[in-house]
């Protein structure tokens, strides 16, 4: 009755404002919960009816909906908008060669070497099958290759690489095999160290230009990000300490927590070799500010220039600061031209991230009878030296050719002292001093003069007009056809 | 009477204390402090050898396949004249292996073990090249499947009990939870639609999204196949509830009679449904059946295109060598050697069992009736004066101690049931296997007497 009453006013139009409004509400209210109660219980929108039987679910033709992916994957399997990526594609589809497809594209946006790749072949099928194959009594043993083994790898690996290690970075320093932990290859090892120095959302800093396979390495899982700290041409693009600083404070600005420092020396895509004294400001401005320091030194063996090569380990050891916020990516792909063995890894001077470190490798440990190939080449010190040796003079010899080359056409390049790469400034080329004109040259560097360079942008650089140009893949007869090609490219762009 | 110190913590701990290190570098998740990693240490301490350690510990605890050895090796050095399976003459020769590094792996490689997977099953399904990725290892498969799956805080449901790896495998750096789906000895620990529902329902109500199931088969630790039966309603849940299904088959060629081997590949076979076939995952690896675990070679089959191609590209962190790839591709195209392989190694797996079986029922153990892998699931519980994790791990630890076997606690496999342990014996000799069995029929005889 008390209901009723008020109701029926409402529904007549009377009861004035508040109860015209209130009312209705209410009811609406609990008409929803009404409903709400009777509901059943929440489950999945797209769940189907039970069936009795698979077949039966099948024929009566429902809709079924489409299993998703993590949010996580779906940026992983998208098409890369990155020239960098775009570049090595194209090639793909129409490599240049020297005998059957001279029109094709010249392939310089690959940082790898064949020159000394006789060397090791001649070696591999002297000593690849006894590597693998013998074992201490001379019998074949499978279990030497088949067991498993530690994840960080064998001892005896670790203790030739870090022999091989002291022998490339000129002897200075002497690496400890307890400090190392093996990976299958560089990717593996950097994505590891940031795992175990970054939570996710955490960020490094990095000088650019720098190599752009770091933004999959280090963004793809972990979440970590990369701040670039800005390098100038009028610096050789070295990085400064007041650079970092900058990118620091206007990274706390952002409230983004700094973990560390990321960079690459010799340093991918410039060349240059740092110097003991940025090195060791490096690390004094990371121990005050209590951030990490990686040091990748992938290119440590490819030096060709006459600036002598320091291992951020040696500063390490100076014991001038905390040594266990040092960590070192290293790897054979580059140094040893081996990309397809996957021999990377990380050294570092912290216990626990090694520690750590040994037990992620079960996701990416190096299989034993590459390991067993690796001691015996890495150990055969003089076939390392010989090789070592080659493999410098022939960069050299190679970078000498391909510089002159481009300055015959008045086009410098960067100082660089190591690397498989030269940075060119191809400003002169330009259409317009922009992101958009470097990018419109790096199209027609593709399509017209049919060469892959990578552009500045790709490695994040401040300043237009720089490429990436791997000269190594080269043979001496490639030269001139490259330099060619661009010699007619920069004429039509000047008409 | 001071105020209290306050410690101001800044944005990055400008007070030049120790470096910090990431949440994944100190968590646990590892799990290498469990009981399943504590015998190994003890092993590691005390290894047993035949001659020079007699009274060592003999570890039971590691699912290795020693027993087919002679067979790879005999293969190898006589098919490898000059080396050249390992590539070190002739095309395609080394210069393409060293240079090498496209994730698609090489063709060859992944068709030969297409090829093999195929003969596992006895021709019942097919596998097509192009949807195998290459990982090194099935842990790195299981790991990178969980990232592509599912996200943070995301579960997968998994059948109890499971291999103690699973904890860390798809866990620790994925921030993926495991819901398990409760199994027990009424019905041989095989998988129920209920088990099913009340994990999912759990998961919901701790407000997790379940985002697929995950189960091995043959199971570890049970060393039992999964029935067809149950891989169809497995399947019938998962297209319900729209998530994933993954099946690790890592030891399908470790079955000892290959008809009682149901793959999920040979339901998914007979339908031509994309949308059901697209949640459907195999993981293999040839470390359990091949015996080469140091190898690390894994592989993601996946009927789902997108998870292929993300799959793929997520394999850069684990690619398996160039060198490996060549050296199994002529090995496992070699149809003669892996017919007679798969034959005599579930052969002599199935002879292992049974004595390890046949000593244990002597000494009076009972054993969950298996059919496949490379241990058996053996039955402690009436040993138990309590029935709890408690009175498990200590009976584990004498066990360890006393008999100096290493074998693993059901509950680091979450088992619900207490008293049972899994027991490998495929990776020691048969003599060592012997003296094992005398060592438990000692400490049986010891019990009885008391």
């Amino acid at each position: 009755m008390r209901l009723i009453v008020p109701l029926r006013g409402v529904i007549q139009g009377r009861g004035g404002l508040f109860v015209g409004s209130l009312i209705p509400c209410c009811l609406f209210y609990f008409l929803q919960l009404y409903l709400k109660r009777r509901r059943p219980p929440p489950s999945d929108p797209t769940e189907l009816p039970r069936t009795s039987s698979l077949s039966n679910l099948f024929s009566r033709g429902n809709s079924i909906g489409r299993v998703r992916v993590s949010s996580r994957a779906v940026p992983v399997a998208k098409p890369s908008d990155s020239p960098y990526y775009i570049g090595l594609e194209r090639v793909k589809t129409d490599p240049y060669d020297r005998i059957t497809n001279t029109d094709g594209i010249m392939q310089l946006g690959l940082a790898e070497s064949t020159l000394c790749f006789d060397l090791l072949q001649r070696w591999m099928s002297e000593n690849l099958m006894d590597s693998i194959m013998q074992s201490d009594d001379g019998e074949f043993d499978i279990s030497s290759i088949a067991m498993y083994k530690p994840f960080e790898g064998l001892l005896e690996l670790r203790v030739a690489f870090a022999d091989f290690m002291s022998r490339i970075m000129g002897g200075n320093v002497s690496f400890d095999p307890s400090n190392m932990v093996i990976t299958a290859g560089g990717t593996p090892a950097m994505e590891v160290l940031a795992f175990c120095l970054a939570d996710h959302g955490n960020a490094f800093l990095i000088p650019t230009p720098y190599y752009p396979g770091f933004d999959r390495d280090i963004k793809f899982r972990t979440g970590v990000e990369l701040i670039p700290v800005h390098c100038r041409s009028s610096d050789n693009f070295t990085v400064t300490v007041s650079a970092l600083e900058q990118a620091l404070n206007q990274a706390r600005k952002r409230g983004s927590k700094v973990s560390g420092i990321l960079f690459s020396n010799p340093s991918n895509p410039v060349g240059n070799i740092l110097s003991r004294e940025t090195l060791h400001d490096i690390l004094r401005f990371a121990q005050e500010k209590n951030i990490h320091v990686i040091s990748d030194e992938i290119f440590a063996g490819s030096v060709y220039g006459d600036k002598e090569f320091v291992s951020m380990a040696e500063i390490a050891e100076l014991g001038e600061f905390d040594k266990s916020r040092v960590h070192i990516i290293y790897g054979l792909s580059k140094d040893l031209s081996i990309p397809g063995f996957r021999a990377g890894l990380i050294y570092s001077f912290h216990e626990d991230v090694v520690n750590a470190a040994k037990k992620l490798m079960r996701f990416s440990s190096m299989s034993v009878p590459v390991q067993r190939i690796l001691i015996s080449l890495l150990s055969d010190v003089r076939f390392i030296e010989e090789y070592m040796k080659a493999h410098k003079q022939r960069i050299r010899d190679k970078h000498i050719r391909f510089v002159e080359g481009l300055k015959q056409l008045g086009i410098p390049c960067a100082e660089s002292g190591g690397g498989l790469y030269c940075w060119v400034d191809m400003r002169s080329l330009l259409t317009s001093y922009s992101e958009k004109g470097e990018l419109e040259l790096f199209e027609k560097l593709l399509t017209v003069a049919k060469i892959n360079a990578t552009p500045g942008t790709a490695c994040y650089c401040i300043e237009p007009g720089w490429f990436r140009c791997c000269f190594t893949a080269l043979a001496d007869e490639d030269i001139p056809v490259t330099m060619e090609r661009i010699r007619q490219l920069a004429e039509s762009s000047k008409s | 009477m001071g105020l209290p110190l306050m410690m101001e913590r800044s944005s990055d701990n400008n007070n030049n204390n120790v470096v910090e290190l990431s949440r994944v570098a100190v968590s646990d998740t590892h799990g290498e402090d469990s009981p399943y990693f504590a015998g190994w240490k003890a092993y590691d301490e005390n290894p047993y050898d035949e001659t020079h350690n007699p009274s060592g510990v003999i570890q039971m605890g590691l699912a290795e396949n020693q027993v087919s050895f002679d067979l790879l090796e005999t293969y190898l050095e006589k098919k490898n004249p000059e080396g050249s399976m390992w590539g070190s003459k002739g095309a395609p020769g080394f210069r393409e292996n060293a240079l090498f590094q496209d994730y698609h792996g090489l063709k060859t490689f992944r068709q030969a073990m297409a090829s093999f997977m195929e003969q596992i099953r006895g021709g019942k399904a097919r596998f097509d090249p192009d949807r195998i990725v290459l990982t090194a290892g099935a842990t790195a498969a299981n790991e990178l499947l969980t990232f592509i799956l599912a996200d943070p805080n995301d579960a997968l449901l998994v059948p109890t009990p499971y291999y103690p790896g699973f904890d860390r495998d798809l866990r620790w750096r994925t921030g993926v939870k495991i819901v398990p789906i409760h199994c027990d000895s009424s019905n041989h620990f095989q998988i129920t639609p209920e088990a099913l529902e009340s994990a999912y329902q759990t998961a919901r109500d701790a407000n997790i999204r379940v985002r697929g199931v995950l189960i091995t088969n043959p199971s570890n630790p049970l060393g039992a196949t999964v029935q067809k039966k149950v891989l169809e309603d497995l399947l019938d849940f998962c297209v319900r509830k729209n998530i994933h299904l993954v099946s690790d088959e890592i030891y399908s060629g470790s079955v000892f009679h290959a008809s009682e081997f149901t793959s999920v590949a040979e339901i998914v076979e007979n339908i031509d449904d994309v949308s059901v076939k697209e949640r459907v995952h195999i993981v293999y690896s040839l470390s359990k059946d091949l015996g080469l675990p140091g190898f690390r070679v894994g592989t993601i089959y996946s009927y789902n295109d997108h998870v292929v191609r993300t799959a793929r590209r997520m394999s850069s962190f684990t690619l398996v060598s160039s060198q490996t790839q060549h050296m199994l591709a002529s090995m496992l195209s070699d149809v003669e050697f892996t017919e007679k392989y798969i034959r005599i190694n579930r052969e002599r797996l199935r002879t292992r069992y049974e004595t390890i079986v046949e000593g244990l029922k002597k000494a009076g153990i009972e054993c969950l009736k298996g059919n496949a892998g490379l241990f058996c699931w053996m039955n402690l519980g009436f040993l138990l004066e309590k029935k709890t994790k408690e009175g498990e791990l200590q009976l584990w630890d004498v066990i360890l101690k006393e008999l100096k076997l290493n074998i693993s606690p059901g509950s680091s496999c979450h088992c619900s049931e207490f008293g049972w342990f899994r027991v490998c014996f495929a990776n020691m000799s048969e003599n060592t296997l012997e003296i094992a069995l005398k060592r438990i029929h000692e400490f049986m005889d010891r019990r009885r007497r008391f």
